[in-house]
């Protein structure tokens, strides 16, 4: 099984990829994913990191099946 | 609670007034808040012709549904909600709209508040202007207040 990735608004502009299956056969940490998906660009200050939609910090690990996200700081409201 | 994000336009003050309509308690409520975000013309020095916001399906719901579980935990409330806008803006339609009604206006100016300034900081949208040039960019930041 992958870990899917998703990336967000000008992060995606910037790796230029929107979504990514990885192949996960053993549990990566957030940090190393990014690594992964944007072929070792390092990680910008305010980008923010959700692990199956909620918030977490670059160490959070995931596996096979889960839902990575990065994107920007939000602009809502 | 309702929580919803709408790629259509809406009245928020009809968006009110239907839910005022179907609410069920009668008789408890003393004090209803609401805040109202609309696309302005101009923002950081330049004239705004549209907007498209994007979010993160999902993630957003789910977010926005536990700031509202959140509130409700925190301050007496009767009751709050959440609309808001995706996809293309256009100037003077709304964005979003919180409510928040308790017996009380300490109660739901507070939860009114605290639900606006968490969404703007924590909640997954993002918006990209398109100026009256035709340039295109994503907002960096929010404004602080």
């Amino acid at each position: 099984m992958n870990i899917t990735v998703k990336l967000f608004a000008s992060l995606r502009e910037q790796v230029g990829k929107g979504e990514v299956k990885l192949n996960a056969d053993k549990p990566m940490t957030i940090a190393q994913i990014w690594a992964q998906v944007s072929e070792e660009m390092p990680l910008p200050t305010h980008i923010l990191m959700a692990l199956n939609m909620q918030y977490v910090e670059p160490n959070a690990i995931a596996k096979a099946g889960d839902e990575v996200a990065f994107f920007p700081p939000v602009t809502g409201g | 609670m309702k929580i919803e994000i709408s790629p259509q336009p809406f009245n928020p003050w009809s968006v009110l007034q239907d839910y005022e309509a179907q609410r069920t308690q009668a008789g408890k409520c003393g004090a209803t808040a609401c805040f109202i975000g609309t696309m302005r013309d101009y923002n950081a020095g330049d004239s705004v012709q549209k907007m498209w916001l994007e979010h993160y399906a999902g993630m957003t719901e789910l977010y926005l549904q536990q700031l509202a579980r959140e509130a409700e935990q925190r301050w007496e409330l009767l009751d709050s909600l959440i609309l808001h806008r995706v996809g293309e803006i256009h100037c003077d339609q709304s964005i979003v709209l919180v409510a928040a009604w308790a017996g009380h206006r300490s109660p739901a100016l507070d939860a009114c508040r605290y639900l606006i300034e968490e969404l703007k900081h924590r909640a997954p949208f993002w918006k990209r202007e398109t100026l009256s040039t035709g340039q295109q960019r994503w907002v960096a930041q929010n404004t602080p207040k």
